[in-house]
């Protein structure tokens, strides 16, 4: 019986009956039959291969593109900067980077794209790339970032005096701090599909996290209109950022080749090609200088931040701005100055990654507050206690936290999941762990801004639209992508707990920009807080107009984000509200280094998260322990080698990620702390649990050995040339 | 060459160059595609499947090796591993997820009992960089007996 005949039979449940429990998730089931289709998994009849050619070099003027006339060309397409129809220019903040080079200008970064081609068989296209030569007029790169000229964006925070000015700095610590590249490592790597379309446009089906970024990015580079350019996500095997902007670029591609093919084109990296070529993390240099008296009182906290943006501007101002937010650390301090710079070298782009500039400074301020304790002669523990944000203080930007602060909840309760007993005191485990290993444990706590920095959400203004059907079900419209997070349902719950129906009635459709509003990208700890609440309150109203207008199905309700009046934020002196709210984490992490090889193993990993409200807890588990598990790599065994400007190892042979071997077991412990524009009280937690392990990591080192690493990631060879550098013996442990 | 061989309990054949990847005959002749490609180099496990009752990387094995041979993909897998992966969160993304479970197939085909670190040993060839494995451990230790 359909809800347009008894209405109120189903709009009468008023408990949560979603929200809360961990529903089986929307995909499961395809995803463990092998039923999941994903981007390489679509069967496209008469679809040709396609392949991006790039630079060898880092940085030159490209000279000139020559085909070798003996080689049969009549079976390829080959596509140029000349085959674009509209700007060459991958569109995103700055209109900088060509979709691909030009004869006669410049070339950036290695692996930069310079011609694609598309053919019946892989075969084929391989054969054809070796008949091509390509001339370049090099030029010297610019590979190191503290002396790059060329800059992307600058950014500074004040608050309180001058730093000149602050007086009673009865102690000063200065350190400096090196954070160093990452892979988002999604196992699934970059691909798209184009398809002409009835529109005489193109259609690309893809792998990716934001449909819109790429719907803009097709319409400007092919000049194409909205109806014209249609983009669908197929499933997307992670994304971790990785799959925010790249896949603009990997969409144009391919939708030039079918333009010009007249026919489908499949163009799928493989590993080796998305490790050399897509967006890694943002390498940095972090220097602190705080200012205390000797009980702790902390007066002055003096940062300054750089960062590598690569060879093209991608997301690098924005990364940069939630950087120089979240400088500080989660601490109250009343004389702040944060300035921020990041910079052009020619290496290939850095770009999105989960946390999004933040890991790399909270990395600096974690570690800042153990060394002034250190100095001090205090437990670290304490001075968090004595520093940290608590309700009614005010961050660095001068934003008042009036709410939903769990800075000391989640400290609490990392503090009360781990025994009292330090891993040092603690008999080891096995034979082969006790030999010339040292145990140690290290402690972080971190804040994180859901949502857009600023005044991001108000000027994207996303929208989700919700429709309720004639058959009593309900359809919500979102294109909010689901890479693995669990939105497709997370938004079920939100949506059936509003409407007060069984979730099963309730469903999402597909990604695809011809049906679903945009709802802005999928990133910034955004989806399930600020979409979901969209979901909720379109779910709200249908259920009112269902109740008290008695309206019948078919009903749509479109919702879009309205700043409240409360926030306040101005872009040009980086004062006010920086984001709707913060969620927080308390990260202990128990090590093991081995003093011979300097192998640095994390044995237990503990996290208190401030999630707001638990929607879905196993789902919220799953981003959490996926997070730390990532930047447990990130802190330990991830590096990256450049050489010549490139990725020395672009292999996942030579590029490694934690195994289940190398995996500490994670405990996650949710903190629900509600938030009152949160769906049901829920903040965003996707990027927070990619904060904290990397400076307890580094602070259980220094725990287990007595020497402090200033850069990650903690290889063997940096720990060992630590271990060599010590003066003293290994006796007292802080 | 002709290869003979049976997939997920059917005989199946296949002709052309025995020289070609197991992973691409599956995947584009076969139109088996819940074997994925991650890396192509025997390094992630996303294109794991069965041969004979063992795990092998499908992207380092030419077809022309599996002449004779009982090869099973996540198609042909009934485990109750695949209801224990929803219900523990054990896949998110899911590109993984097929290689995982036929890797925990094989350990609780062979070991009564395991533990946790034989989990974690039997799953080292296969990548996830989503759940951090915690949730995946958890999820194959319920459906050991």
């Amino acid at each position: 019986m359909g809800l347009s005949a008894q209405p109120r039979k189903f709009l009468l449940l008023n408990m949560l009956t979603a929200v809360g429990q961990s529903v089986p998730r929307r995909d499961g089931a395809a995803k463990v039959t092998g039923e999941a289709r994903y981007t390489d998994d679509l069967v496209v009849p008469g679809a040709w291969f396609g392949k991006t050619v790039r630079s060898t070099i880092p940085r030159g003027t490209l000279r000139s593109i020559t085909l070798d006339p003996a080689f049969d060309w009549s079976r390829l397409v080959l596509v140029t900067a000349d085959d674009i129809p509209g700007d060459n220019v991958v569109q995103l903040i700055r209109d900088d980077q060509p979709v691909l080079a030009r004869v006669g200008r410049e070339i950036r970064h290695k692996e930069e794209p310079i011609l694609l081609l598309a053919a019946a068989d892989r075969s084929t296209l391989e054969d054809a790339a070796e008949h091509i030569r390509i001339e370049y007029e090099p030029a010297v790169p610019v590979l190191d970032p503290e002396t790059a000229t060329e800059v992307y964006a600058t950014i500074e925070i004040r608050k309180g005096k001058d730093v000149e000015d602050v007086e009673g700095l009865e102690v000063v610590v200065q350190r400096e701090f090196r954070v160093g590249l990452q892979e988002q490592l999604y196992i699934e790597p970059q691909g798209a599909i184009a398809s002409l379309n009835a529109e005489g446009g193109i259609t690309v089906v893809g792998s990716l996290q934001c449909p819109y970024y790429v719907h803009r990015a097709l319409k400007r580079a092919l000049n194409l209109t909205d109806r014209q350019a249609v983009v669908v996500q197929a499933e997307t095997g992670g994304g971790f950022g990785g799959k925010e902007e790249y896949p603009s670029m990997v969409a144009i591609h391919a939708a030039l080749l079918a333009r010009k093919a007249g026919r489908p084109v499949r163009l799928i990296y493989d590993r080796h090609e998305d490790l050399a070529a897509t967006t890694k993390r943002h390498p940095g240099v972090i220097r602190h200088r705080t200012g205390v008296k000797k009980d702790g009182t902390l007066l002055l906290q003096d940062i300054d931040i750089l960062l590598d943006g690569g060879g093209y501007c991608t997301l690098t101002p924005v990364v940069l701005s939630r950087a120089a937010i979240h400088a500080t650390g989660p601490y109250s301090c009343p004389n702040v100055r944060v300035r921020a710079r990041a910079v052009a070298t020619n290496t290939p782009p850095n770009g999105a990654f989960r946390g999004f500039g933040a890991p790399q400074t909270l990395f600096a301020a974690e570690l800042m507050v153990e060394h002034v304790a250190e100095r001090l002669g205090m437990s670290s523990i304490d001075l968090r206690r004595k520093w940290m944000l608590r309700l009614g203080d005010t961050t660095a930007t001068g934003q008042k936290l009036t709410e939903s602060v769990g800075s000391e909840l989640v400290l609490d309760a990392a503090l009360k999941a781990v025994s009292p007993l330090r891993p040092a005191d603690v008999p080891t485990a096995g034979p082969e762990r006790s030999e010339g290993c040292r145990r140690g444990r290290g402690l972080s706590l971190v804040f994180h801004g859901s949502g857009f920095t600023g005044s991001g959400e108000k000027k994207l203004s996303g929208t989700v639209a919700m429709e309720a059907l004639a058959d009593g079900t309900f359809q919500i419209l979102t294109a909010s992508t689901e890479i693995g997070q669990g939105t497709k349902t997370i938004f079920c719950q939100l949506a059936a707990d509003a409407l007060g129906v069984p979730i099963a009635r309730v469903s999402v459709a597909p990604q695809d920009t011809s049906i679903v509003p945009d709802s802005g990208p999928t990133v910034a700890s955004r989806t399930a807080m600020i979409v979901g609440r969209l979901v909720q309150e379109a779910a709200t109203e249908i259920r009112e107009r269902l109740q008290t207008e008695k309206a019948l199905p078919p009903l749509r309700v479109e919702k879009s984000y309205v700043q409240p009046d409360s926030i306040h934020w101005d872009e040009t002196t980086y004062r006010g509200d920086a984001y709707p709210i913060y969620a927080w984490a308390c990260t202990i992490a128990d090590v093991e280094v081995d003093l011979t090889t300097g192998a640095v193993r994390v044995t237990d990993l503990v996290t208190a998260v401030d999630c707001g409200k638990a929607l879905h807890p196993i789902l919220a588990e799953g981003q959490i322990e996926g997070g730390c598990l990532q930047a447990v790599g990130w802190a330990t065994i991830e590096e990256i080698k450049m050489k010549d400007g490139g990725y020395q190892n672009d292999r996942l042979a030579t590029y490694l990620i934690p195994t289940a071997l190398d995996a500490p077991r994670i405990r996650t412990i949710l903190v629900e702390n509600p938030y009152s524009r949160g769906p049901f009280g829920a903040k965003g937690i996707g990027e927070l649990p990619m904060d904290g392990p990397a400076p307890a990591i580094i602070a259980a080192i220094h725990d287990a050995t007595g020497v402090w690493l200033d850069e990650i990631p903690a290889t063997p060879e940096k720990v060992l040339a630590a271990l060599g550098n010590r003066d003293t013996r290994h006796g007292k442990r802080s | 060459m002709t290869v003979q061989f049976t997939l997920n309990g059917r005989r199946v054949s296949f002709e052309g160059s025995g020289a070609r990847r197991l992973l691409d005959v599956l995947r584009e002749d076969l139109g088996q595609t819940g074997t994925k490609e991650g890396c192509g180099e025997g390094e992630c496990g996303a294109c794991s499947v069965l041969i004979d009752g063992e795990v092998v990387d499908s992207c380092l094995v030419a077809v022309g090796q599996v002449d004779g041979a009982q090869v099973v993909t996540v198609e042909g897998l009934q485990s109750p591993l695949q209801q224990a992966f929803v219900e523990h969160g054990a896949a998110q993304c899911g590109i993984c997820t097929p290689g995982m479970l036929l890797a925990a197939h094989v350990l609780l085909q062979k070991t009564t009992r395991p533990t946790a670190d034989d989990v974690r040993e039997a799953l080292a060839g296969n990548l996830c960089r989503c759940t951090g494995y915690t949730k995946i451990i958890d999820a194959v230790l319920s459906c050991a007996r």
